[in-house]
């Protein structure tokens, strides 16, 4: 049997918008992953804990209130801190260009916007994913 | 290897996550840790629980969970959701009830898809209760993904079956028919906030009734409101009240049997699949079967017997 990739999708911090964060778990779904779907209100040690125990390889983020450049970052030094860099990072939402490459330095590996075809992102998950 | 198996008994997260990994893939790495972590199974208490899609059953279990830590007990908790039958890919939402327990080192929660296994339940999931119970959690809770009318396996797995139901799905015919309503061994009629609560369970109880009629055990009914936090300490004296019967009465035993029964099956109906669908041998025998049943060169019952002989001869 080929081995699925697995994909945490969360929505970090106080934004209650998950249509954009449901709409690409069922795209990387009908690509043929595994995505698991935490729900709302999720904080960064919560996210780093399910990452985890699912033993994910990409952690899919969502955030459309402007707390990016703080939750994004805090996922990535926590999965970085407890041994888990190999994952692949990924985010979405509202993010103004000008943060992009400051997210790209901190881990985020690429970061969709709206409008983004969905395939863009499962192809890229497929490319980056090691099997 | 050695490394993993012995992490995985003290408990450490990332090593119980990736064996469940290796064994959701068949991985050679994971049949022989399982070969190292079978002596160390055995003292959780596994607990199934089933019932439509919707009634509940995630949000039941994220309460019973916060019960058990209460009292100390550390508790493994295996979500399964479908996996698409086109795709082969899945949304696996179960989590989402649960972020209460997201932060308590106590419990560890795992999703899985169901990988073409029909009965509610997936292949690996046999290995990933002995996993967590090796690892040391009290408790094993195996929720099956939202059922029908005959997905009924999770009794194979399950020292303790709970069946949850909700009002307002049918008659009392719904309750006299096979499968799914013969394999509780407690029935918890969930959303008693909703209307139509007291037929359901006077259904049920009726069903009960009649169903074990002369035996000196009857099985219980609880209505609850797992939302509302309403019924689940009852349900955790019922739940407990089981285990000290199962205990008893010698049942356990004969429950583990049936466990290990389906898991010998499982494994020899895997690598059995896995040796003549994948071997290239046999595989383009297969394919060039299926042509000539097509052409009807040949029947299906004759292929199979051709494909069969190869094999046990």
């Amino acid at each position: 049997m080929e081995r699925k990739i697995r994909v945490l999708v969360a929505k970090p911090g106080l934004d209650g918008h998950d249509r954009g964060a449901k709409i690409v778990a069922r795209a990387l779904r009908d690509a043929g992953m595994e995505v698991i779907y935490t729900g709302l209100h999720q904080t960064a040690e919560m996210v780093v804990e399910a990452a985890i125990q699912e033993d994910v390889d990409v952690v899919g983020l969502s955030l459309l209130s402007g707390a990016h450049m703080t939750l994004f970052v805090d996922v990535a030094k926590l999965l970085k801190k407890k041994g888990m860099s190999d994952v692949l990072i990924v985010g979405g939402g509202i993010i103004p260009e000008e943060d992009v490459p400051k997210l790209k330095k901190e881990g985020i590996s690429a970061v969709f916007g709206p409008g983004t075809p969905c395939d863009e992102i499962s192809d890229y998950i497929k490319k980056k994913v090691k099997r | 290897m050695k490394d993993l198996v012995s992490k995985v008994l003290k408990g450490d997260p990332h090593s119980i996550a990736r064996l469940i990994t290796l064994a959701e893939n068949n991985d050679p790495v994971a049949t022989s840790a399982m070969k190292d972590i079978h002596p160390h199974t055995g003292s959780a208490h596994v607990i199934g629980i089933t019932g439509v899609m919707g009634s509940g059953k995630s949000t039941l279990i994220c309460e019973l969970t916060r019960l058990f830590r209460k009292q100390g007990k550390t508790v493994g908790i295996i979500a399964i959701d479908p996996t698409s039958p086109f795709s082969g890919g899945a949304l696996l939402g179960d989590r989402v009830r649960m972020t209460e327990l997201a932060m308590d080192d106590g419990v560890f929660i795992r999703s899985m898809g169901t990988h073409g296994m029909l009965g509610g339940l997936t292949s690996a999931v046999y290995d990933v209760v002995e996993i967590l119970d090796a690892s040391g959690k009290d408790v094993v809770i195996v929720e099956t993904v939202g059922v029908g009318q005959a997905e009924v396996d999770v009794i194979k797995i399950a020292d303790t079956t709970l069946v949850i139901v909700v009002p307002g799905l049918g008659d009392s015919i719904q309750t006299l028919k096979a499968g799914i309503m013969e394999i509780a061994d407690i029935y918890v009629v969930n959303k008693a906030d909703r209307p139509g609560v007291e037929q359901t369970v006077a259904e049920v109880e009726s069903l009960v009734d009649i169903s074990c009629s002369g035996k000196e055990k009857k099985i219980p009914v609880l209505s609850t409101v797992a939302k509302q936090n309403k019924g689940i300490d009852e349900l955790l004296k019922e739940i407990d009240k089981h285990k000290k019967h199962l205990e008893k009465t010698k049942e356990f035993e004969k429950q583990r049997r049936l466990r290990y029964e389906a898991e010998l099956v499982e494994i020899i109906r895997k690598r059995l699949m896995n040796f003549i669908f994948d071997e290239s041998t046999f595989k383009d025998k297969i394919e060039s079967l299926i042509n000539q049943i097509s052409k009807k060169q040949v029947d299906p019952y004759t292929a199979a017997e051709e494909i069969l002989g190869k094999i046990l001869k």
